[in-house]
């Protein structure tokens, strides 16, 4: 038995506000992501799907419940602790432009954990750019700066800067969604070329709205509803015979 | 249709170049010039002669001498020096001041920040030059103690820039990508935050120059700032406003120059804000 490369148990996000009831944006959710697994979680905006990755990065605390990275508890670390774990998990974000630094290169957004752990600079570079032409870009990208790149081109490096630390977890946060059609199928072409050729250890938690995307990039699928999984399953079986009321809904609107 | 607004954008960005060229080098000039100015007095200015006091300008004396007969023209040259180096050194502190606090409430948060924020709010509450006059009072005359009072009042609006754009940048997914990226406390606020929000900052604080340059030369009139027989423009309206309907040039040479100079610096801020203003700059 495998042990699962990210655990989560019972993680609860209640935001609470005066004069109204707490809400809770993310509600007892627990699911296991196994090591080479590609697991999609889907649901309407207001899901509470990125505050779930959120609270999974550590970026947001959780009221509620437990977080296992490789089988280790990150639910309450902070500081240096903290960013040791980021080298094992790393994140793609929704608006490529503007999860660059708009004063800083591409090459400094990508060679930038790199640094943090101790690189010096001319190996950083040879690594930036072996990492550019990885994603599908030619080497002097490196020195351009976010706004003289396409959206497209931008996401590439933010895969490139992502996946330079090597980690065991990518989370893709909506990272297609930002995107035009044929450049989203670049990317997902781009996406399943990397999780292949990183030695089958490359795990996925790929958050998305779209269900046609899942189908064809997911191992497994979470669909999550008012802050709860309301179903899970391969994408065919959830698409096919969905048992939920709103997955249901979901699916009809595409078909 | 579109070619008309090219046109207008183009002219409009040269004019804006244009105008930091000239006031950027009228800047410097004034700048420059108070640096040397003891070598650029055609007299010396604190030496009096009796003989020849309170003369009216004249091709010797272009603004006349004042009631000691030391020429006016020498002591506003020499007086630049106590103005703007004071003026400058005044905005430094609270643009240091104001962004250190801020940055921190920002990023901090929590109590810390609700604490600080109040503090500043109740210096924003009260009249600024009234409260600056009883902290030179306490602290007794001189342009020092001058530079100390005006900071005191002065940091809050710094800091409340700085807060509200630390905040801003805090949200923004290139700082999470920099968190995830390993970076710590320090150099996410120094690589990624100091740099996206001092635009704001330092235009503020160019226009700032010109305020702060008449709030110190405002003290040093009320007697609180530079002290005589250093010559300070304000300090040297204040001696002189006895003669000013006999006299009136001893007064009018500081005033004058005063003004000039608070105008170039507030047209020299202007142009920098238009410049900095990401419309027009180019890609």
């Amino acid at each position: 038995m495998q042990q699962p490369i990210l655990k989560v148990e019972n993680l609860t996000k209640v935001f609470t506000r005066k004069g109204q009831p707490d809400f809770a944006a993310v509600d007892h959710i627990s699911f296991d992501l196994m090591p080479g697994e590609c697991l999609g979680l889907i649901g309407e905006s207001g899901s509470g799907k990125t505050t779930a990755v959120n609270m999974i990065t550590r970026l947001l605390d959780p009221t509620e419940g437990k977080i296992f990275l490789d089988g280790d508890d990150i639910t309450g670390i902070s500081g240096r602790e903290l960013r040791k774990v980021y080298a094992k998990m790393q994140m793609v974000f929704q608006t490529p432009t503007d999860s660059f630094d708009p004063r800083c290169t591409l090459g400094d957004g990508i060679g930038e954990s790199l640094r943090n752990n101790g690189w010096g600079r001319s190996s950083t570079n040879m690594e930036v750019a072996r990492l550019l032409e990885q994603c599908g870009l030619s080497a002097d990208f490196a020195s351009r700066y976010p706004y003289q790149v396409s959206g497209g081109q931008c996401q590439r490096a933010a895969i490139a800067r992502a996946l330079a630390i090597k980690p065991k977890l990518l989370i893709c946060d909506e990272a297609t969604s930002a995107l035009d059609v044929t450049i989203q199928k670049e990317i997902i072409a781009l996406l399943n070329n990397l999780r292949w050729n990183h030695g089958g250890k490359l795990t996925i938690l790929f958050i998305c709205h779209d269900i046609a995307l899942v189908q064809q990039f997911c191992d497994r699928v979470l669909v999550m509803y008012k802050g709860k999984i309301v179903e899970q399953g391969r994408p065919d079986d959830v698409i096919r015979n969905p048992q939920n009321d709103y997955t249901k809904r979901l699916i009809e609107s595409i078909l | 249709m579109s070619e008309p607004t090219v046109r207008v954008q183009k002219i409009k960005k040269n004019t804006v170049k244009t105008r930091l060229i000239i006031f950027g080098t009228l800047a410097l000039l004034l700048l420059i010039g108070s640096i040397f100015s003891e070598h650029l007095t055609p007299y010396d200015p604190y030496v009096q002669d009796l003989s020849n006091a309170k003369a009216a300008p004249s091709a010797a004396h272009l603004f006349g001498t004042d009631r000691y007969g030391r020429d006016m023209l020498s002591r506003v040259i020499v007086g630049s020096r106590a103005s703007i180096y004071s003026t400058l050194l005044l905005v430094a502190i609270i643009t240091v001041i104001g962004t250190v606090i801020g940055v921190f409430c920002g990023w901090h948060g929590k109590w810390i920040d609700t604490v600080l924020m109040r503090i500043s709010d109740m210096f924003l509450a009260f009249p600024g030059l009234v409260f600056a006059l009883a902290v030179a009072g306490v602290l007794g005359g001189g342009l020092q103690n001058a530079i100390i009072a005006l900071a005191a009042i002065s940091w809050p609006k710094y800091a409340r820039i700085a807060r509200s754009q630390t905040l801003s940048q805090k949200e923004t997914p290139y700082l999470k990508a920099a968190k995830l990226s390993g970076s710590g406390t320090w150099k996410i606020i120094f690589k990624h935050i100091l740099p996206n929000i001092m635009g704001p900052i330092l235009v503020t604080s160019m226009l700032d120059i010109g305020t702060m340059m008449m709030e110190l030369a405002g003290l040093s009139f009320l007697g609180l700032g530079a002290k005589p027989p250093i010559a300070e423009w304000g300090s040297m309206m204040s001696d002189t406003r006895s003669l000013i309907t006999t006299v009136p040039w001893v007064t009018f040479a500081p005033g004058l120059a005063i003004f000039v100079s608070v105008m170039i610096f507030n047209l020299l801020g202007d142009t920098i804000r238009d410049y900095a203003d990401p419309r027009s700059r180019g890609r």
